[in-house]
């Protein structure tokens, strides 16, 4: 490059303007990126989809015989009880906590608050992309139940609402690694954010029916959100249209959100604050 | 009288119990390029980002572009460029989609932005443009990242440490851009180096930073000239002896011991070194080394602060 290709940069100066871009186009853009970003890093979501595989396939082969056999269970479906499972594990924790986790270390994340983007979009728009990760990675799981002769009474409206309240769950869940991820800009601090799924999925009714639990286990499974997430979508399979059901896994949902969010937008204020 | 386009009172910037800037009062004009110099942790950078909006000052003012930079700083955003330390771009997005974004973020339309791609596709190997950045040199980094900083024309450039690990052709690129910004556009730059060479080639101003403070500021000729026309820099086996001998003679303005030679600055040196000699030959002094040379800004700096930029290589 001489110092003519400059000049010729320069006199070609446009008559460009700067100005904000608006909420929606901040939020498009900040998603756009991240998205493109996903295929480009195939460990960061690959995990999701071997693990909830994984279980789905070893927890049937484990407990599928046993627990069809408990008298009184005669219209028992273990294929249908494990989906739902099978799509919590595949949803919670996805996130992009650990990329922005590299954006603040590199110095990108200030490239971004330097521009005239809105900050809530630079956590809004990351979340975004997860909802649409999520979502696509729940798929594959039900494409694997459907193999395997899960049966949706509910039909094709059923499976929509199935998927959204997988999504809807993993993107309250979110919360935690964005909020850890913006406190401390550290991507250890953030991979063992993943320990909170650990009593969220398994201290629940996630590979034996509630009523089935012991009871200690039982009480706390009953103040555990994904409980009734999983209650709620597993009507779906196989009771039919069960709104109480539904409802409450919509208000689990809602609960947990309301309090992972408000940690990462609160993180979020900190992280600008520093600034 | 030129427009300031920057300008500082009093301006401080503390983390925690550590005072990074202690009061920095500058004054920069309309469409100079404006060095900052200063050794590693002098505050420099801490300065710039203040200026640029992205560290609140602990305490004093300061204006951009008009704009007070804490109440006004939605609208110096979308009036000045930066590229930061460490070109930080992202590593698996392509050229041409990092340009893009940066158009969108600063309202550009897709086509607007992509004119502007073209426009700047001089400053980045256009080949390379639709690669991830994660295969780019350090110096096409540098490259894209000022371009990116340019996406919006901005009306002022900040430029921290631009040419700083780059090898010496990346380095002399850079500064051909940095001139042919401000000789073809106008467009008022901020610069700061380690680098004494660099503020010496492109700054039509200088300040210098120590310890958060400004301990000088001028054009590099004029601060180079107030400590003398010329430098004698002199080894000898016995330094105290030889200030001592040195001192008295009318040819010499100034001596000081620097780390590797003595200084002895003189208004002018080729009827200097005669008179310097035989006084340190009549003290008993022998001499290793004697180089004559004009001022740089190391001596400067020395001059001011009593030290040296260290710069790591």
């Amino acid at each position: 490059m001489t110092t003519t290709d400059v000049t010729r940069a320069a006199e070609a100066r446009s008559n460009v303007q700067a100005r904000p871009s608006g909420f929606v186009r901040d939020l498009v853009t900040i998603a756009r990126r991240a998205l493109r970003a996903v295929p480009r890093e195939p460990e960061a979501f690959l995990p999701a989809l071997f693990i909830p595989a994984f279980f789905f396939i070893v927890n049937l082969g484990a407990l599928q015989d046993l627990t069809e056999s408990i008298p009184g269970a005669t219209d028992f479906s273990y294929k249908n009880f494990q989906l739902p499972t099978a799509i919590i594990f595949a949803v919670t924790g996805i996130s992009r906590a650990t990329a922005l986790v590299t954006d603040i270390q590199t110095g990108y994340f200030d490239r971004l608050l330097l521009s005239p983007v809105r900050r809530l979009p630079l956590l809004l728009g990351l979340m975004v992309s997860d909802f649409v990760l999520v979502i696509a990675l729940c798929i594959p799981v039900m494409i694997l139940g459907v193999i395997v002769g899960v049966s949706f009474g509910t039909g094709v409206l059923g499976i929509l609402l199935f998927i959204l309240i997988g999504a809807l769950w993993g993107l309250a869940f979110t919360g935690f690694p964005y909020a850890i991820a913006l406190k401390t800009a550290n991507p250890g601090a953030v991979a063992s954010s993943f320990l909170l799924f650990f009593p969220f999925a398994f201290l629940t009714s996630s590979t034996v029916p509630l009523e089935n639990l012991t009871p200690w286990m039982r009480n706390i499974a009953r103040v555990n959100p994904i409980t009734y997430v999983l209650e709620g979508m597993r009507s779906l399979l196989s009771d039919g249209w069960q709104w109480g059901e539904i409802g409450k896994a919509f208000l689990a949902i809602a609960i947990l959100g309301a309090i992972s969010q408000t940690l990462a937008m609160l993180a979020l204020r900190g992280r600008l604050a520093q600034n | 009288m030129h427009e300031l386009v920057i300008e500082t009172s009093d301006l401080q910037r503390s983390f925690g119990d550590v005072q990074a800037v202690k009061s920095v009062d500058l004054q920069v004009r309309a469409g100079e390029i404006y060095g900052f110099l200063g050794p590693n942790g002098a505050g420099k950078s801490t300065v710039v980002k203040m200026l640029i909006t992205l560290l609140r000052p602990t305490a004093g003012t300061a204006t951009v572009l008009g704009h007070d930079v804490v109440d006004g700083a939605a609208e110096i955003r979308l009036r000045i460029g930066a590229a930061l330390q460490d070109a930080s771009l992202d590593e698996k997005q392509s050229g041409r989609e990092i340009l893009r974004l940066q158009g969108a973020l600063y309202g550009l339309t897709r086509s607007e932005a992509d004119r502007r791609i073209d426009e700047l596709s001089s400053l980045i190997e256009v080949e390379a443009i639709d690669r991830w950045i994660g295969t780019y040199s350090g110096g096409m980094r540098r490259r894209l990242d000022l371009a990116a900083s340019l996406m919006h024309s901005p009306d002022m450039l900040f430029l921290d440490e631009p040419t700083t690990g780059l090898d010496p052709q990346s380095r002399l690129q850079v500064w051909e851009e940095v001139r042919a910004l401000n000789t073809e556009l106008g467009t008022t730059i901020f610069l700061t180096t380690q680098y004494l060479e660099e503020a010496d080639e492109l700054a039509d101003r200088v300040g210098i930073i120590n310890d958060g403070l400004i301990v000088g500021e001028g054009a590099p000729d004029d601060l180079k000239r107030s400590i003398g026309a010329d430098v004698i820099q002199v080894k000898v086996n016995d330094n105290d002896k030889a200030i001592a001998a040195l001192r008295s003679l009318p040819a010499v303005d100034k001596v000081e011991a620097g780390p590797r030679a003595l200084l002895v600055s003189v208004s002018n040196g080729a009827a200097a070194v005669s008179p310097v000699v035989i006084a340190l030959d009549g003290a008993g002094v022998n001499i290793g080394e004697l180089t004559l040379r004009t001022p740089t800004l190391d001596d400067v700096f020395l001059e001011l602060t009593g030290d040296r930029i260290e710069v790591p290589q």
